[in-house]
């Protein structure tokens, strides 16, 4: 019976997961800065900014395999998480669509470096295959999703459970926080560099701002949801390979 | 849990008229209003057609949702075995 049920929660997914990228009412282009939009001193700086991350992500990541070979497995799965969510162009309230970001799952298990690098090699095959975002704006790009959203999400994440010491309300808060902070950055990043003639950047950020972070609210709740939905599916499978997935990483961290 | 998820997506769809184009593209016009003088510097290396878009589209959802798949059943099979 169980098993059913599962089967069932996996092929509704899938369903939807196909529905919606079948059915995206636009052809391609959702968020993230566009190819090119970024004048070239702000997109060097923006990369600038991101490699330093990147290569503790890297760093972070080399450890985690060669200490915990057997934590391998959960960090493809976080990294199919990332894959999976950000194809999926959901319609929103402000009459735009726009997808999530996957990265709250990763972050909540591994901590925020590793999904530097997991989170740009989503923003990489997207740019290069999918004219999504761009070459020259991924530094910019990946700095919002794979750098601010996952460190937004940590502390979100910490503190939550600090607060409430309910696990399922933190990662639900982690995974839409880190989600709309990476659309929050994504404006700050674009108000930065067209700063409004009247007004200034203040008013470009206002302006940007209500371009993609109020479409990424609802979103932002449902990638809550779908973070809890796996990590429920995971719980109940093997709650001791997460327990030791707790374990393990903290060995890592400290040593 | 599902079931809002899928609500969230359809209500908009349903109640609101409008084109659901990408917030990317509300991004680029307002770019325009601000310094219509920019001139985006650089392409995307290919224009591919919005069909075989979204068959990448899909292509990259499967690759996630299959190793997902796979992590979980891996998973499970553990889960029943150390059980049994």
């Amino acid at each position: 019976m169980k098993a059913r049920k599962s089967l069932f929660l996996l092929l509704a997914t899938f369903g939807l997961t196909s529905y919606f990228v079948v059915n995206t009412p636009q052809p391609a282009h959702a968020m993230h800065i566009m190819e090119g939009f970024l004048p070239a001193g702000w997109a060097l700086f923006w990369w600038a900014v991101f490699l330093p991350f990147f290569i503790l992500g890297v760093r972070s990541l080399i450890k985690i395999t060669k200490e915990a070979p057997e934590l391998k497995l959960m960090l493809g799965l976080a990294g199919a998480f990332t894959f999976v969510l950000s194809a999926l162009k959901l319609p929103s309230v402000t009459g735009s669509s726009s997808h999530p970001t996957g990265t709250g799952l990763g972050t909540v298990m591994f901590g925020p470096l590793p999904m530097s690098v997991l989170g740009s090699v989503v923003l990489l095959f997207q740019a290069v295959l999918l004219a999504h975002g761009g070459l020259t704006t991924l530094g910019a790009n990946a700095f919002s999703m794979a750098v601010a959203g996952p460190f937004v999400g940590y502390a979100v994440y910490l503190l939550m459970i600090k607060a409430t010491g309910k696990p399922k309300l933190a990662i639900f808060a982690a995974a839409m926080m880190a989600n709309l902070s990476t659309y929050v950055v994504t404006s700050l990043q674009l108000a930065l560099a067209f700063p409004s003639v009247e007004g200034g950047m203040l008013a470009s950020f206002a302006k940007f701002g209500s371009i993609f972070a109020v479409t990424q609210i609802p979103l932002a709740i449902s990638e809550g949801l779908l973070t809890v939905l796996v990590w429920n599916w995971l719980q109940r499978y093997n709650s001791e390979e997460l327990t030791s997935l707790r374990r393990r990483m903290k060995g890592v961290v400290q040593s | 849990m599902l079931l809002v998820v899928i609500l969230l997506a359809l209500l908009p769809l349903l109640f609101i008229q409008a084109e659901f184009g990408g917030a990317d593209g509300a991004a680029e016009e307002a770019i325009q209003e601000i310094a219509p003088a920019y001139e985006p510097w650089f392409e995307p290396l290919a224009e591919l057609p919005s069909e075989t878009e979204s068959m990448l589209f899909a292509l990259q959802a499967a690759i996630g949702a299959g190793i997902i798949g796979y992590a979980i059943g891996i998973i499970r099979g553990k889960s029943s075995k150390s059980k049994a």
